[in-house]
């Protein structure tokens, strides 16, 4: 049986390969073959696959994307995207590294900020332990295609103080992108990361991306992904960390771009008193869809873990929520809880939102809920009952709804971007500004 | 300023108002009394825009205008102000957005520059000094989390903000203190004037000790069933609404007869 998409990307592939980063190493070349075979063997998810019963990618698998490749247009400059205040800045256009936009600050000794690109002529053992076939079809896409990313290693230690903002402009039509991000963070270090995917010129491209966190013991890893794709474009991101005794790691994850986005963000506790945080936001309208699948695995005992995620659901957007917490035999004293709540705000508006706890220790404090609703009347008819009017009073309460998920952003730069993002959807937006 | 003809309205299917006629003139106060379920509430709701409640019949004229063609947002911009029986708390919208947005848009209405933010700041912490409320609470979530008096002494704070020629005040003094009763008054009184009208619904003649109204209305069965002056008031606290029932031939069972 042959799948003509499953033959089309593996005929990319025989195309080329010669011109991928690390062509020349055997270990890579090994890997994306066995990525490529296992991709071939499972093709695309389909409907029927549990992890993807709530979101069809026939529409990404129909499409022929180009492999992007090096060399194509760059934008004039990166400002308009550039965080307040300090940063370290990495620009990837269509996937690669655009060091004439990028910038980066002094970094301390045994900090490592950079492309993976560059790491794979220069020191490629550095890279090759995380970049192992495996972790479902997208994941075996992105690692037969890797081109670019970010490459992030921090010694024991080490702190950096400024964020690290890894920018991602996509400016074309039909070009996929598979980005690869490495974040090695040794024993006692902290950064925080900005991952950010803009597209430009509405262009309907295809982004596969995974970012692998390792927080080494009593590390302080933030990760931030903001997604604002075209309207058109497809995005899948997979970030998956693993964290060692004492670490802690909080992920927010704000999606509000792309026809259709699946974010898979997974931890997993390797050691004692790990503590993680959850926090998102999606907010679609038109045919928007957009997924968020998350899994925090309490392998170790005395874990702590905090789940916050809201979507904004408008026109005929669907949204999908999937949060896995797996408690494993030996994790007592597990501490979890996680909440999902949705604002529906037409009748055409869908979601389907689904926690699933599986707990095999006795010792654990759980709990989880779930919401979907309506902006509420009686609010409603109160903010009009003062003058308010009743767009104002509808973008208002949608506002609130979401400021709870926003406040949650440490970055001030970041968190008042989302919110500007946010408030530029509205159609009070103006008023709102005044306002706030 | 108001002039209600044979208003009659049902929720759900159900009807509460059965012909309400009322005037009220600049200047005066009005007490609406009345057993629960007489439909004080729904009157109340009715003249502020509710939506869910339906017009069945009757008309209120409000300052030659038809109030019940108005949006609840245009009515409050041509000044009614309803104080809600239970205030309802907003969580994630800062008192001072409302503030802010309630007053703007009155003056916007009224074709009057919108206040900046020193100006309004200046405005409402004068304003919140007078109802005897922190400033701290300008800054919570509207009336998440505050106390029965607390949220009532929102209500009087928005009022005296937006300085509407029509007050509706519904049960304010449900849930209140003496304490925060007097102040709730105190806040009242001092909007009192020749220009502007006020109906105070009350289960209770308590807060009339109060705001001393000039006309006293008895509802019963989504209708009145009698007009008087003070002393009606004092009357229904001595004898209970029975006798008032029984005279007009409405009781509480919903029959009429």
């Amino acid at each position: 049986m042959t799948n003509p998409a499953v033959e089309r990307y593996l005929a990319d592939y025989r195309a080329v390969e010669g011109r991928l980063p690390g062509a020349l190493l055997p270990w890579l070349k090994q890997a994306r073959e066995e990525a490529l075979a296992r991709f071939a063997a499972e093709g695309f998810p389909t409907t029927h696959h549990e992890e993807w019963k709530y979101t069809s990618v026939a529409a990404i698998e129909k499409q022929a994307f180009r492999p992007a490749l090096a060399g194509t247009a760059a934008p004039a400059d990166a400002l308009p995207w550039q965080l307040g205040g300090a940063s370290h800045r990495l620009v990837f256009v269509n996937g690669r590294y655009a060091p004439a936009l990028s910038q980066l600050l002094p970094l301390p000794a045994g900090a490592v900020v950079t492309s993976l690109g560059k790491v794979l002529e220069r020191s490629p053992q550095l890279a090759e332990p995380w970049l192992a076939a495996g972790g479902g079809s997208f994941a075996d896409l992105n690692t037969a295609f890797l081109s670019d990313g970010a490459f992030i290693q921090l010694g024991d230690g080490v702190a950096i103080e400024a964020p690290i903002h890894l920018l991602y402009l996509s400016t074309g039509t039909g070009l996929a992108m598979h980005p690869r991000n490495v974040i090695v963070a040794g024993a006692n270090t902290q950064a925080t990361v900005v991952e950010q995917y803009v597209g430009l010129n509405g262009g309907a491209g295809f982004t596969n991306a995974v970012t692998r966190i390792a927080a080494g013991r009593d590390a302080r890893i933030e990760h931030c992904k903001l997604q604002q794709e075209s309207a058109q474009a497809f995005h899948v991101a997979a970030i998956q960390s693993v964290q060692s005794a004492g670490s802690g790691f909080t992920s927010h994850s704000l999606s509000l771009g792309a026809a259709l986005a699946r974010n898979d963000i997974a931890t997993r506790f390797d050691g004692a008193h790990c503590e993680t945080t959850f926090n998102g936001l999606y907010v679609a309208g038109g045919r928007q869809h957009v997924d968020h699948h998350t899994r925090i695995d309490h392998a170790s005992p005395s874990g702590t873990s905090r789940e916050f995620y809201r979507g904004i659901l408008d026109g005929n957007a669907k949204g999908v929520f999937s949060g896995r917490i797996v408690v494993h035999k030996d994790a007592q004293r597990t501490d979890a809880s996680q909440a999902n709540h949705n604002l529906l705000l037409s009748r055409e508006a869908e979601v389907d939102t689904r926690p699933q706890l599986e707990i095999y220790a006795d010792d654990v404090k759980c709990s989880h809920g779930a919401t979907v609703g309506q902006l509420d009347e009686n609010m409603l008819f109160y903010l009009r009952s003062r003058g308010v009017e009743d767009d104002l009073a509808r973008n208002l309460l949608t506002y609130a709804f979401a400021k709870e998920v926003i406040e949650r952003i440490r970055l001030d730069s970041l968190r008042l971007r989302v919110e500007e993002m946010l408030i530029s959807r509205m159609p009070s937006r103006e008023q709102l500004k005044e306002l706030i | 300023m108001l002039s209600i003809r044979n208003l009659q309205a049902a929720v759900e299917g159900k009807q509460i108002l059965r012909g309400i006629d009322l005037e009220v003139k600049a200047g005066e106060v009005h007490a609406i009394m009345g057993p629960n379920g007489s439909g004080k509430s729904t009157l109340a709701q009715v003249l502020a825009g509710r939506e869910n409640y339906e017009i069945l019949g009757g008309e209120v004229s409000y300052q030659g205008k038809d109030l019940l063609a108005l949006a609840p947002e245009l009515r409050a911009r041509e000044g009614i102000f309803l104080a809600f029986q239970y205030p309802v708390e907003i969580p994630g919208v800062s008192n001072v957005y409302l503030l802010k947005a309630a007053v703007n848009a009155r003056r916007k209405h009224n074709g009057l520059p919108e206040l900046d933010a020193m100006d309004f700041l200046a405005l409402v912490k004068q304003k919140m000094k007078m109802v005897e409320m922190n400033p701290e609470f300008l800054y919570r979530s509207v009336n998440e989390g505050f106390s029965g008096g607390e949220k009532k002494r929102n209500e009087i704070l928005q009022m005296a903000l937006l300085e509407p020629k029509l007050a509706i005040l519904d049960e304010t003094d449900s849930g209140l203190d003496i304490d925060a009763m007097k102040i709730v008054a105190d806040g009242v009184n001092a909007l009192r004037s020749p220009e502007r009208a006020m109906i105070v619904i009350t289960h209770y003649q308590r807060l009339l000790d109060y705001i001393v109204p000039d006309c006293v209305h008895v509802l019963s069965q989504g209708r009145i069933v009698k007009s008087g002056g003070r002393e009606l008031a004092l009357e229904l606290e001595a004898r209970g609404y029975g006798w008032i029932e029984a005279e007009a031939g409405t009781t509480q069972s919903g029959a009429v007869k």
